[in-house]
């Protein structure tokens, strides 16, 4: 808990240096985390058993939704990811990142016992089904969050580790084959059937962004000049030049880290990767204490959902890996990404405090 | 294979075993990422600062300069003109109102100048570049220079803008640029080609400027700069030059352009002139117009009240958006089809009592008026509607369809200006795909009757009987027709043709054509068409047409207008002269009644001007001009060059 403080606070002086002295967004940030912390104190009232029991219905919904933007759903930027209600737009894809952990805690909670063959076919069917529908609409980042959440709930369930590292290693080998390849790979004619022309883009300017210095690999340049240029001690908050003239592209969404490491260096940096840690920690430590598999699986893979968002947008900022849109955890401006977030929160909490099994069942 | 834990215990020894795993996992992929930092923070960073202790790098983008647009004779329809515009980021400018004040005796600053830039940055924030005037003059802008030393984060900006010269005439044609909008930008992301556009803030939205949006623009340079931390440049690093772009030059005339504009007086309707041996588009007319100018720094409100809420409709691009039953000036076509397709000869009577009965119903003339016997040519030139009635059974919908698609009609020409409509050439096949109830999808004999007239389900566009007269007065070859008759690299001035040679030849026969041009050329001798050419230093073969009423966009027409807006609609169809065509003609005058009385005396405006200019005086593009010989205006002189350029 106090880790999240420390971060929200830590979000809210970064956002008023990202935004430049306006304070309407600034304002709506902290509308957002307040709404974020209301959510997060609802669910972390909720027994985890009730959770685990909306499991179903709440996936059910939720792939109900996927499948009715798929039909109906608007298209904005390229891709189709809202459904509008009427009242407001929602993004369902964005809910799948709960359900989906939620909804295969639960199928492995009530099959306690043996893992069997059936089992990791039906929690693969659970977890893809989803995962496919947000690739298609396409949102990469989402779907990569979406899959992460599902695998670490099928990991903690206990795939065995020989199965895992073949993969793991022939994963590896493919990324090497593309790096290695990449000029043919990249080549306009090329075409990659599975992925889409932009996400292949986005691969290819991560393997080398100065191939298109204006477009695609316009905000990784920048981002990592604008880290780098932050050296080890930092500018000094809201002296980053780099931020502050305009040179850094959505510089209070998903590239705000880029605002934070120019302006606190490398020390700032790592510190905020030490608070991350310290959270993920928790959230493991959460983990091995919670009584029963659905619970322990639950806030074992939420707090790797944690980690993956913190992973792949900083990795993404500083250029290691391709631009996916994942926000920061409680840096990044948007209410919905902070709600689910906070949610996810809530439902640590909520496992941490029912500790006692004997009172719970 | 897989991991199976008997009891409670073995599954929680082996979960606490998997979250050792996964939080060294987290902790190897931080790592990663701090060693990340380190590599861009300590190292990278160190080579930096031994160059330039506090100064970063930037990349700029450089916008290019768009291209020009110019009539065949050179002159202007869209250009660039220099604007400067002083801008000002507030952090660095100090105290604000001094500023002003020690500005106002170089650049004269008004209040409303001051609210706008004050409210401006309120919104926007300190270190954005805001816009304190637009539009300096030479004088203000040298006189700012001189003295921009004394003004910090003051910047004299240059940008070029927009501008139509030719106000509301050929506004259709050149179409608007105007703010690039959020739906620009996603097309923009999902073409890849965004990247082209930082420091571009307008797009092509309609006409020309849109369809040749790409050509126009250019390609976007850069520039590496190395600024201090206060944001000023230094050095430029690197620099790409943008790539300026191409101009386009049109086939269109803007003398003729603008005699066919001013023939229609207030009258609303559309005009296609077409030189058939080429396929450029001469004159291209949509009555009403608008300013294009209107649209370029985003249209006000009112004056967008206007033209949207008028019933008259302007910005609606008529000729290619407008789909009509083209009524009489089908039948030279479907006459034509009759003797292709070996259905009837020029030389058979029918008899005309007025109507033509059919299945028990009578299709009557118009005007009810009895022609007596008939053969083709006569039946041309009274337009008797009982000939073509009795026509339509014999050739059937799906042979005239087969016939009529490659003259264009119910396709799209594939002319080079956005937002073509298709239309419909009726077929069996069509009206299976066009209705869902079974009944509907029926096709009834009845109804080839009143296709073969120009009625019924016909609906073409204006540029699609401008284009099929073209290619009848041409003898069948079709030439793709066009706006843009070259392209011209801005750099190199190399040109590239945009249409070069015939798409394909129809195979008609001679004596067949020969039937239809001569019926067609006797129209304005004693025709239908006799009163608007008396006197006509030159041939013509043409075609008057009366469409029934079919609205531009329903029915939303004001109540105290309807009568008028219920009349029937104009049209003519024409080439000249009837040999060695130099211009094809389509034009509709809405709601003006009968096509002889209206359109046609628009016409022969237009041949007037084209066929009596001089040469001389009115270059065409220099290379034909070279080649080309005096014209001589004798009607059906067969001896007369070929134009030469194109001609199949």
């Amino acid at each position: 808990m106090l880790i999240l403080l420390l971060l929200t606070a830590v979000g809210m002086v970064v956002m008023q240096s990202a935004v430049g002295g306006t304070d309407a967004r600034f304002a709506d940030q902290a509308r957002n985390f307040y709404v974020a912390f209301i959510a997060m104190w609802i669910v972390a009232v909720m027994p985890p058993n009730l959770i685990l029991k909306l499991a179903v219905p709440f996936y059910v919904l939720g792939l109900i939704l996927l499948f009715a933007v798929m039909f109906m759903g608007e298209t904005s930027k390229g891709a189709t990811r809202w459904l509008n209600l009427g009242i407001t737009r929602i993004q369902p894809s964005e809910m799948m990142k709960i359900a989906v952990p939620l909804m295969l805690a639960w199928y492995f909670h009530s099959r306690e016992g043996p893992m069997k063959f059936l089992d990791l076919c039906a929690a693969s069917v659970l977890l893809l089904v989803p995962f496919l529908l947000i690739v298609k609409q396409p949102d990469l980042g989402t779907a990569i969050l979406v899959f992460g959440a599902g695998f670490f709930v099928i990991y903690f369930a206990g795939i065995s580790f020989k199965f895992l590292i073949p993969v793991m290693l022939i994963g590896v080998v493919g990324i090497g084959t593309i790096y290695v390849n990449q000029e043919q790979l990249c080549d306009d004619d090329f075409d990659w059937v599975v992925l889409h022309d932009y996400q292949k883009h986005r691969i290819c300017t991560l393997l080398d962004p100065s191939t298109d210095p204006l477009g695609k690999g316009f905000h990784t340049i920048q981002s990592t000049i604008a880290v780098g240029s932050g050296g080890v001690y930092g500018k000094g908050y809201m002296n980053g030049t780099q931020t502050h003239l305009d040179f850094i592209p959505e510089r209070t969404t998903d590239f705000i880290f880029a605002v934070f490491a120019e302006e606190f260096g490398m020390y700032g940096g790592v510190t905020l990767l030490v608070l991350y840690l310290l959270l993920i920690f928790r959230g493991l430590a959460i983990a091995l204490r919670a009584p029963n598999y659905g619970e322990r699986l639950l806030a074992g893979s939420l707090t790797m959902v944690l980690f993956i968002y913190v992973f792949v947008n900083v990795g993404m900022v500083t250029g290691i890996l391709p631009v996916v849109g994942v926000p920061l955890p409680f840096l990044s401006y948007g209410g919905t990404a902070l709600l689910t977030i906070g949610i996810a929160c809530g439902m640590l909490m909520s496992i941490s405090k029912y500790r006692p099994p004997q009172s719970q069942g | 294979m897989f991991d199976f834990n008997k009891n409670d215990q073995q599954q929680k020894n082996s979960f606490t075993l998997r979250v050792i795993v996964a939080a060294l996992f987290a902790i190897g992929c931080f790592g990663l990422l701090s060693l990340r930092f380190w590599v861009l923070q300590v190292d990278r960073h160190e080579g930096l600062s031994a160059r330039a202790d506090s100064n970063r790098l930037a990349v700029v983008p450089i916008p290019p300069r768009r291209g020009e647009i110019v009539d065949r004779n050179g002159e202007i329809l869209a250009r660039n003109y220099l604007s400067y515009t002083l801008e000002v980021v507030p952090a660095r400018a100090g105290n604000i109102d001094e500023l002003f004040q020690a500005l106002t005796p170089i650049v004269f600053i008004s209040a409303a100048d001051q609210r706008r830039f004050k409210r401006r940055a309120a919104e926007s924030g300190k270190y954005a570049s805001i816009v304190l005037r637009n539009n300096l003059n030479e004088t203000e802008a040298a006189f700012f220079s001189a003295n921009s030393l004394r003004f910090a984060g003051v910047q004299l900006r240059a940008r070029w803008v927009r501008e139509y010269p030719q106000g509301k005439s050929a506004g259709h044609v050149i179409g608007y640029v105007g703010r690039i909008s959020e739906g620009d930008v996603s097309a923009l992301e999902e073409r890849g080609e965004i990247g082209n556009y930082r420091g571009t803030d307008i797009i092509g939205k309609k006409g020309i400027e849109k369809t040749y949006e790409t050509t126009l623009l250019g390609k976007a340079g850069l520039e590496e700069l190395e600024v201090t931390s206060r944001g000023k440049p230094v050095r430029v690093l690197r620099r790409v030059d943008p790539t300026p772009g191409s101009n386009l030059v049109l086939s269109l005339d803007m003398g003729l352009q603008r005699i066919a504009e001013e023939a229609f007086k207030d009258l609303r309707g559309a005009l296609v002139a077409i030189e058939p041996a080429t396929g450029d588009v001469l004159a291209f007319v949509s009555q009403p117009s608008f300013d294009p100018n209107l649209f370029i720094d985003g249209i006000d409100v009112e004056s967008w009240r206007l033209l949207n809420e008028s019933p008259d409709h302007p910005l609606i691009n008529r000729p290619v958006y407008g789909t009509y039953p083209i009524g009489s000036t089908y039948k030279p076509f479907v006459a034509l089809a009759a003797l292709e397709l070996n259905k009837r000869r020029a030389t058979d009577l029918i008899s005309d009592p007025g109507y033509f009965e059919f299945g028990g119903q009578r299709f009557r003339n118009s005007g009810s008026t009895a022609f007596g016997t008939l053969d083709m040519h006569r039946a041309l030139v009274v337009s008797s509607d009982t000939y073509f009635y009795s026509l339509g059974p014999e050739i059937g919908v799906n042979n005239l369809h087969d016939f009529m698609k490659p003259f264009g009609f119910g396709q799209l020409t594939g002319i080079d200006i956005e937002g073509e409509r298709r239309g419909v050439l009726p077929s069996t096949d069509w009206k299976r795909g066009a209705y869902k109830n079974r009944e509907q999808q029926r096709w009834y004999a009845g109804e080839t009757i009143s296709i073969a007239v120009g009625q019924g389900y016909n609906a073409f566009t204006l540029m699609q009987l401008a284009q099929a007269t073209a290619v009848l007065a041409n003898d069948g070859n079709y030439m793709k027709p066009h706006l843009v008759r070259t392209i011209k690299n801005a750099r190199t001035d190399e040109q590239t043709q945009t249409v070069v040679e015939a798409a394909y030849k129809i195979p008609l026969k001679k004596e067949n054509l020969q039937v239809v041009k001569r019926a067609l050329a006797e129209v304005t001798v004693s025709g239908t068409a006799a009163g608007a050419f008396v006197g006509a230093p030159y041939t013509t073969a043409g075609k008057t047409g009366t469409a029934q009423v079919y609205s531009l966009r329903g029915a939303k027409y004001q109540s105290s207008a309807i009568d008028e807006r219920l009349r029937d609609h104009s049209l003519f169809m024409a080439f000249a002269p009837v040999t060695q065509p130099k211009i094809a003609i389509a034009v509709i005058v809405e709601n003006a009644g009968w096509g002889g009385s209206v359109a046609a005396p628009i016409v022969r405006k237009v041949f007037d001007a084209w066929l009596s200019r001089d040469p001389k005086n009115k270059p065409l593009q220099s290379n034909v001009s070279a080649t080309r010989p005096a014209e001589v205006l004798v009607p059906d002189s067969t001896r007369e060059p070929a134009r030469t350029r194109q001609t199949p």
